[in-house]
């Protein structure tokens, strides 16, 4: 008896371990440890056999179906990971296939790109951020900016006017006058801005965006205006960069001084490639900026409200964000700015 | 202002290229536009040729066969087309190689079957002046010259350098002179800074000898009505002039200069200009009626016929000469046909006036006219320059015209007023620099400069040179002649003390940066568009009548009809945009657009409002179409309302959409925006005529926003709420309603029954069917969350409270909750 236990464990054992599916091995399960199998029946009739018998026959059939059925549980799990390996086998995919994208990023326009680095560099640098109205007081955008009344930019010609003493501003200086009349000395200020002036080539644009810097206080010096431009030329141009101030004339500064930047795309005016540069045309500096100390007849408008030109001076600046742009990214179009074509905008910002 | 450097020379003359002494301009205030080079090259293959023998060419009528003495042994046989050429003649000769004035490099050639070696020149091809009817003859075998050409034996020999005897060749520099240096716009005012900025020697003024004298002059007279707008106005008068041509030198002055020569007189009188700056007229005074000028004001109304042929009409703030017959200038602008000279003047009157450079700007202004005159005296000249041109036409007059000068000098007005000193403190000039320049070096500089300096106690005592007096008035500006020619690369580069500054961005304008990052997040791009826009832009948006927005601010000026208004909308800039883009194959079209309107406001006038828009469209699919969603859905309110709600949400404004319409939307898919009840912009679909107006058949969804409105309402500091640790209960419930209820409506009544534990209310499904639903309604699905602060809900609390959403739907809005 206990050889015929011996011999059916060892044929339940081959065919659990042959079983190749859940269904075969539910077969194997009831073929020996189902109602009608061998096994059981055989613990069934160990009552009927001799008592000293019993024992070791009970023992034994126990044991075996014990066996089997730990073999069938760990067979079964083999086989669900199997099969489960085999569906996701199956569940293949074209992993060459494009990714499936969030919501595409737009874009900000380049010049409002490359206005907020210019503005977060002067923040840093102490100054906050002001604006002013576009449609202008001819006293604001002129007279109080020291402009003689045959200053050519004031004619029809260059000046887009709106009445006899109101215009499109042609700069952001106005602002000047109108924050000095809101707010005695120290004033640290940006303002930067739409501006507007009669012009239409490749080179200008009737609307383009300026910004404006002003910084008065009793000891602010040409000095701290070439330091500050220096600091900005470096934080936009790389901090390689070194700065000139060229003497110029504006009517509203004395001195005045147009401000160069050394070239960032050559050495000495000649490419890596050996040729003339053609961003600072062999030259090695380019103009940025118009700049100069605030002339004494501007605070003279604005001496009521704490400018007394004896005791406090000042430097102020002005500069077109189309042209640092240009410089920087390289755009060989100012009309591009204002065209809006996607193409474009995507690739800034 | 063009700068001949053979003409600079004679005045100051450093050691310096022509490119060094621009930089070296440029980095002391006068702008160097360009340098150029003006006439022919490679000189030493210009030479003086003496013509030995010409006859006719075989195979020509109208060609000579010259063999000509270049001075190299074997004469050279030149081919010439002049009919001027005889034997013996001194003359002009390229040989092959010369490079001519345009570039192109002179070869031997054939001409009708014989070679040419070299070309006998005329003027013209020079660039010397402007004849070309004859070759340039320098000597005529019969001792007889070219007027006024110092030429000897010894450089006219055969084979000399034609360098030596004309100026062939010279770099020009192209200045650009600032408004405030009309001193500049001389040749010797130029050698006057190139002096100061390079310590090269400056040559005596051409002025400082006088020919002529003082006192009255006999036979001719000049009065003056308007002092005011002529303060000084000077004249002589010359007999026995002789009109012709002037000679080789001073023409070729001219025309590096710019300048194209005319007649002796005429030349005269530019050639003075253009060395003093200070413009000059010549009248012929035989056709000066009375021999009298008067200057007055014109009146209105009164015409003139100017040099150039054309009558110009004045009005009572234009300044004419006139004499007994009437005008016969404009004054400092241009000159009058009547009494110009010509060819048989033999009596000259030559005027050089100082005059109001405002007043002259506007005649030149009023009447489209300019000329080089205006453009100086507009700028403001100095009494004394008049008199100092004076002296330099009388040398001149009598060396190249032959004039005799009548003795006496007419001075109407006088110098200038007397100069005035300036003191010029050491403390200022640091204090102001930021770096020092010693008080000797100052003196120094502003010598160079002409200004007189005298040591005072704690500077230096500066007088302005009266050609210097309208621009260095204070002493800031002497601070400026000083720093310019010291170096201003010499200053340090430091930053200000900022006494308690501190900088950052206003909240508006961190809410601007946030907004317009929140849009481009979801996928819209920028655009900056034109303030300007088309009168049409209005009718093209419907707007009507009475709509504010058409009352756009017209420009008195605007370069044109398509940029003649001020826009009132972003929309007209938006839709343009989309248009380019779509024409130029784009599909997909989602902009936005943050920057100013302009309104007219009687609060603000003259000025304008000015708030600051936001504004969107977006055209085509909502999101990125991919391999798995090849036709994604298309843009349209609901997709404009996700992105204008993003952006909302995220500045934690109270706000509300209604239904309402804009002439310029589809008026069933539009709806008015509201932030804490005001309407604050609109929010929809564009009306579908609109659109095609704009080439556009697809849906176009969009809002446009006052973002100042917004802004005036943005949620302050967020305070903290607990919501983690205790959990939310959620609950989905169909709600039944009439059709036409708003969902806004059921949501605001669900809110109120749910009470302070109803956390959050979503629609997440809208569903019509007439048989599971019933005729005429509609199914909202929504979500519902429930939440106290400090502890978990029961069951039996929420039950309640969907009790009462029940109750309230059905009493406010004849609704009901269907069976889930």
């Amino acid at each position: 008896m206990i050889d015929r236990i011996g011999e059916l464990r060892e044929q339940a054992q081959a065919a659990i371990a042959a079983a190749e599916s859940a269904a075969a091995l539910e077969e194997v399960r009831i073929r020996y440890l189902g109602r009608k199998a061998d096994l059981p029946n055989l613990l069934r009739g160990v009552a009927e056999l001799a008592p000293e018998q019993r024992g070791p026959t009970g023992k034994a059939a126990n044991q075996a179906r014990q066996a089997l059925e730990a073999l069938i549980e760990r067979r079964a799990g083999e086989l669900v990971a199997q099969e489960l390996d085999e569906r996701l086998t199956q569940d293949r995919v074209d992993v060459t296939l494009p990714g499936d994208p969030l919501p595409a990023v737009g874009r900000l326009h380049l010049l409002t790109a490359t206005r907020r680095e210019i503005e977060d560099v002067f923040i840093g640098l102490g100054f906050n951020v002001a604006e002013g109205p576009e449609v202008e007081l001819v006293y604001y955008n002129f007279d109080a900016l020291n402009h003689d009344v045959t200053h050519p930019a004031r004619d029809h010609t260059d000046t887009f006017y709106v009445h006899d003493d109101v215009v499109l501003r042609t700069h952001t200086s106005p602002v000047q006058i109108r924050a000095m009349e809101l707010q005695p000395p120290p004033i640290y200020i940006i303002v930067p801005g739409r501006v507007y002036r009669r012009d239409s080539d490749l080179t200008h644009t009737p609307q383009f965006h300026q910004i404006e810097g002003l910084a008065v206080d009793d000891d602010v010096t040409m000095a701290d205006l070439q330091g500050t431009l220096l600091a900005f030329a470096r934080a936009i141009f790389g901090e390689e960069r070194k700065v000139r101030l060229r003497p110029h004339f504006f009517p509203f500064t004395e001195p005045s001084v147009e401000v160069d930047v050394s070239c960032f795309n050559c050495v000495d005016g000649v490419t890596a490639d050996g040729q003339r540069c053609p961003i600072c045309k062999g030259t090695s500096w380019i103009e940025i900026l118009g700049a100069g100390m605030i002339d004494p007849n501007v605070f003279g408008y604005v001496r009521e409200y704490g400018y007394d030109p004896e005791r406090i001076q000042g430097f102020a600046f002005g500069m077109g964000i189309e042209r640092i742009a240009m410089l920087r990214h390289g755009v060989p179009d100012l009309r591009l700015f204002y065209d809006n074509d996607i193409r474009f905008l995507e690739q800034f910002g | 202002m063009r700068v001949p450097l053979e003409w600079l020379h004679e005045y100051c003359a450093p050691p310096l290229d022509a490119r060094a002494l621009g930089d070296r301009l440029a980095m002391t205030g006068t702008a160097v536009e360009r340098v150029e080079h003006y006439g022919v090259g490679a000189l030493d293959k210009f030479v003086v040729g003496r013509v030995l023998e010409a006859g006719r060419h075989p195979n020509a009528d109208r060609l000579s066969l010259c063999r000509v003495d270049v001075g190299d042994g074997e004469p050279a046989q030149i081919v010439c087309g002049a009919p001027n050429v005889r034997p013996g003649q001194t003359v002009a000769v390229a040989r092959p190689g010369a490079i001519m004035p345009d570039g192109t490099t002179l070869k031997a050639a054939k001409l009708r079957g014989l070679e040419s070696q070299g070309m006998i020149l005329a003027e013209d091809e020079l660039a010397i002046g402007t004849e070309h009817a004859g070759i340039l003859v320098l000597d005529d075998g019969d001792g007889d010259r070219p007027a006024g050409a110092a030429l000897d034996g010894a450089t006219l020999r055969p084979g000399a350098p034609l360098a030596e005897v004309l100026p062939l060749a010279t770099d020009v520099l192209v200045l650009e002179i600032t408004p405030n240096r009309p001193d500049c716009l001389g040749i010797y005012g130029v050698a006057r800074e190139v002096h100061a900025a390079t310590g090269a020697p400056l040559g005596k003024p051409p002025w400082v000898e006088d020919p002529g004298t003082a006192g009255a002059v006999e036979g001719a007279s000049v009065e003056v009505l308007c002092p005011d707008l002529c303060p000084r106005f000077t004249a002589r008068v010359f007999d026995n002039v002789r009109i012709g041509p002037s000679p080789p030198w001073l023409k070729a002055r001219l025309m590096a200069a710019g300048q194209r020569p005319i007649s002796n007189v005429v030349d005269i009188t530019n050639y003075v200009m253009l060395l003093t700056a200070q413009p000059l007229h010549a009248f012929d005074l035989d056709r000066v009626a009375g021999a009298k000028l008067v200057v007055r004001r014109a009146r209105p109304g009164e015409a003139v016929e100017t040099l150039d042929g054309q009558t110009r009409i004045l009005d009572e703030e234009m300044v004419v000469i006139t004499d007994a017959e009437g005008p016969t200038s404009i004054a400092g602008v241009m000159g009058g046909a009547r009494s110009e000279v010509a060819s048989d003047t033999t009596r000259v009157l030559m005027e050089a006036a100082d005059w109001n450079g405002p007043n002259i700007h506007r005649t030149s202004l009023e009447l489209g006219l300019r000329s080089e005159a205006s453009s100086r005296n507009e700028k403001q000249l100095q009494p004394e320059q008049a008199l100092e041109a004076q002296v330099v036409a009388t040398h001149l007059m009598i060396e190249l015209a032959g004039a005799n000068v009548r003795p006496g000098t007419i001075d109407v007005g006088g110098p200038g007023t007397r100069p005035i000193t300036i003191r010029l403190r050491d403390a200022r000039v640091s204090g102001l620099l930021g770096a020092v320049i010693p008080r000797g070096r100052c003196g120094e500089i502003l010598r160079a400069l002409e200004f007189g300096v005298a040591d005072a106690d704690d500077g230096l005592d500066v007088t302005v040179p009266p050609f210097r007096r309208a621009d260095v008035t204070r002493e800031q500006d002497l601070i400026e002649e000083v720093a310019r020619i010291a170096g201003l690369d010499r200053l340090p580069a430091t930053l200000p003390s900022r006494h308690g500054a501190a900088g950052r961005l206003t909240p508006r304008q961190r809410l601007r940066r946030r907004v317009a990052d929140a849009l481009a997040a979801q996928g819209l791009h920028e655009i900056v568009g034109w303030s300007f826009v088309a009168p049409d832009l209005a009718d093209r948006l419907r707007l009507p009548a009475n709509d504010d927005r058409r009352q756009a601010v017209e420009l008195e000026n605007p370069m044109s009809v398509d940029q003649s208004h001020l826009r009132t909308t972003l929309l007209g800039s938006l839709l343009d945009a989309a248009r380019y883009n779509r024409a130029h194959g784009a599909t997909t079209v989602r902009l936005f657009e943050s920057g100013p309107v302009y309104l007219a406001s009687a609060a603000r006038a003259p000025l304008l409002s000015e708030p600051h828009h936001l504004g969107a469209v977006l055209i085509g699919a909502a999101r990125t179409a991919t391999w798995r969603d090849p036709d994604p859905r298309q843009a349209d309110i609901f997709a404009a309302k996700g992105a204008l709600s993003a952006l909302l949400e995220m500045l934690r404004v109270p706000w509300s959409v209604e239904g309402a319409s804009e002439p310029f939307l589809h008026p069933g898919r539009s709806a008015a925006v509201l932030v804490a009840g005001d309407r604050v912009g609109w929010l929809g679909e564009i009306h579908p005529l609109v659109a095609g107006d704009w080439d556009v058949t697809e849906v176009v969804a969009g809002f446009e926003l006052d973002l100042d409105a917004v802004a005036g309402r943005a949620g302050g500091v967020a305070m903290y709420e607990d919501v983690t640790s205790f959990p939310e209960v959620r609950e989905d419930i169909a709600v039944v309603v009439p059709d036409g209820v708003a969902a806004e409506e059921v949501i605001a009544v669900v809110r109120r029954a749910g009470g302070r534990l109803l956390a959050a209310v979503e629609v997440f499904d809208v569903y019509r069917d007439a048989e599971r639903v019933g005729e005429g309604k509609v199914s909202l699905a929504l979500r519902l969350s429930f939440r106290e602060l400090d502890r978990t809900l029961t069951d039996q609390e929420v039950a309640a409270r969907r009790a009462a959403i029940a109750q309230a739907l059905a009493d406010k809005l004849g609704g009901s909750i269907r069976a889930a």
